[in-house]
């Protein structure tokens, strides 16, 4: 692939703050059009790599490209084509929806239409309501309609789903789908391992300042080579041919496995391996 | 790309009208900033039932001082808390990663302070000539000579409103850190008591900052002329108030071009 028309591109990205190395030697490429999931534990160095792609930090050293361009250096023009949602926050509490999102489509060369984007972030009955009368979830999709309004290329998602109830996560997912499906590449930041699982073509993991590995959620760490627990109700067994083993089962039983549990590692169990909390 | 961003004038009219809105939306606070000169026009004026000179009560020469202090509580006060809490509650931040370039950010704020100290001030003429005698000038000149100094003086309290919100750490201490800067100032710029009553030493700290300026200009419009003489210098000195004028605005500028943070300190 060519490694210019990635819309980012790190090669040994550094930052310090005083003594503390907040990110070394760091590489990443995020693809034209694919959900990325950054995983890692608070303090790994995320958001430092995040803020640092979103033109908010400076770095100390390395070389980031994000759509062409370094961050440091580039303009309204460049700000125009992405789009940032940042961890939340309390801002703009007497304006409402409408108000809010049409004025900040002002902002942009070519935006989305106010209606729409409102739609897409399903917040249409909240349209006459003011910010502050709205739930946490429906903030947080305010949140993310502020950051699209401006139909960005590259959309930077930082924990968008912290707080949500399960209905309002899986109707999320359904919102970055969507996003990723008309072209938006993104780039998310996740301490929830199943979004990362649900949305993520790849997941990369930091620690200690370094992205550790990059795969595909079904990959990362080995997942698929590890063997998978086949348990039932009188007895279990690891194995690397579980299905062997079911179909073993069954002639035993003379049909249904009582309790049949067929469990491979989730990417939880690998995540918390790599950072090294797997033992706790 | 050959996209065209919208210009930064037609953004920052954007931006005032989103101001206004959310400063009128908080009902408390827009009754307490427009009556608060009245109440203090009312009490003083009723303390203090005497006439400084023939022709001369002092309830005009207290207005005169309510209105220069109008609009340093209007720009100089509005912002540095206003852009303090703006920075603790991550509205800066969300805006620094728009393409909304910052000069409209600041267009919006001189939008907020033109529009609220116009009304404050226009609120206060109006009931002050109806309900406490107070008598305003007829001569368009002396408007002319009011419309350069509430300009000269909203432009200096923008700026170092701008400048000293950086002072503040956090929301929760901005009024702490901003509310005694012009509280003091009142007393010693001529507000609260005649200027010329005051210790030479007051008077001095006082002619270093803009409010004891704006408060003379403001006397210079709203007193006879002859009271020029009751003055400290025995003049309304229009130049000198001028220049000092200008030099906080273009101190504030540099101030608050080379301070200004979108993010609140200590911040990683």
């Amino acid at each position: 692939m060519d490694t210019d028309s990635l819309p980012i591109r790190v090669r040994g990205l550094a930052k310090r703050y005083g003594d503390l190395t907040a990110v070394r030697d760091l590489d990443l490429d995020v693809r034209a059009g694919e959900i990325f999931a950054l995983l890692g534990p608070n303090g790994a160095g995320k958001t430092t790599t995040t803020e640092i792609l979103e033109g908010f930090r400076e770095r100390d050293g390395g070389e980031v490209s994000v759509l062409g361009q370094d961050p440091q250096r580039a303009g309204r023009a460049w700000r125009s084509r992405i789009g940032i949602v940042l961890q939340s926050s309390n801002d703009y509490a007497e304006l409402s929806v409408g108000e809010l999102v049409g004025h900040f489509a002002r902002y942009y060369p070519r935006p989305r239409d106010v209606d729409e984007v409102i739609g897409a972030v399903g917040l249409e009955p909240k349209r006459n309501t003011r910010v502050r009368a709205l739930s946490g979830g429906q903030r947080r999709r305010l949140d993310v309609g502020l950051g699209i309004v401006g139909s960005p290329e590259l959309l930077f998602l930082d924990e968008p789903t912290m707080g949500f109830d399960p209905q309002a996560r899986r109707s999320f997912w359904e919102l970055i789908r969507q996003l990723r499906d008309e072209g938006t590449t993104i780039l998310l930041t996740t301490h929830y391992l199943d979004e990362a699982e649900q949305l993520a073509g790849r997941v990369g993991v930091i620690v200690g300042g370094r992205l550790v590995e990059v795969n595909t959620p079904a990959q990362l760490g080995g997942r698929q080579q590890q063997r998978a627990r086949v348990v039932w109700r009188d007895g279990e067994e690891l194995t690397a041919a579980p299905t062997n083993t079911v179909a073993h089962l069954s002639q035993q039983y003379g049909g249904e496995v009582p309790d049949l549990q067929v469990l491979r590692p989730t990417l939880e169990d690998i995540y918390l391996g790599m950072i090294g909390a797997g033992d706790e | 790309m050959n996209d065209t961003l919208p210009s930064a004038l037609s953004i920052g009219l954007a931006r005032t009208g989103i101001e206004l809105k959310e400063f009128f939306r908080l009902r408390e606070t827009v009754v307490f900033t427009f009556s608060f000169p009245l109440i203090l026009l009312f009490v003083f004026g009723s303390v203090f039932d005497t006439d400084l000179a023939p022709g001369v009560s002092f309830t005009q020469y207290f207005a005169a001082g309510m209105i220069a202090s109008g609009i340093v509580l209007s720009s100089f006060q509005t912002l540095a808390i206003g852009i303090a809490v703006e920075r603790d509650d991550g509205t800066l931040k969300r805006l620094r990663g728009t393409p909304m370039p910052p000069v409209a950010y600041f267009l919006g704020k001189i939008g907020l302070v033109l529009a609220t100290s116009l009304v404050q001030t226009a609120v206060l003429l109006a009931v002050g000539a109806a309900l406490f005698g107070l008598e305003l000038p007829t001569d368009p000149l002396l408007w002319l000579r009011f419309a350069w100094i509430f300009v000269l003086g909203a432009g200096a309290g923008t700026v170092m409103g701008i400048a000293y919100s950086s002072l503040a750490r956090s929301s929760k201490s901005a009024a702490a850190v901003v509310s005694p800067v012009v509280i003091v100032l009142q007393f010693v710029s001529g507000v609260f008591f005649v200027f010329t009553d005051l210790p030479g030493w007051m008077q001095a700290v006082g002619s270093v900052f803009p409010l004891r300026w704006l408060a003379q200009g403001m006397r210079s419009v709203f007193l006879p002329a002859d009271f020029a003489g009751a003055e400290v210098s025995g003049s309304w000195q229009l130049g000198p108030t001028a220049l000092i004028l200008t030099a906080w605005l273009v101190i504030g500028s540099v101030l608050a071009l080379r301070t200004f943070r979108w993010q609140r300190p200590g911040s990683r």
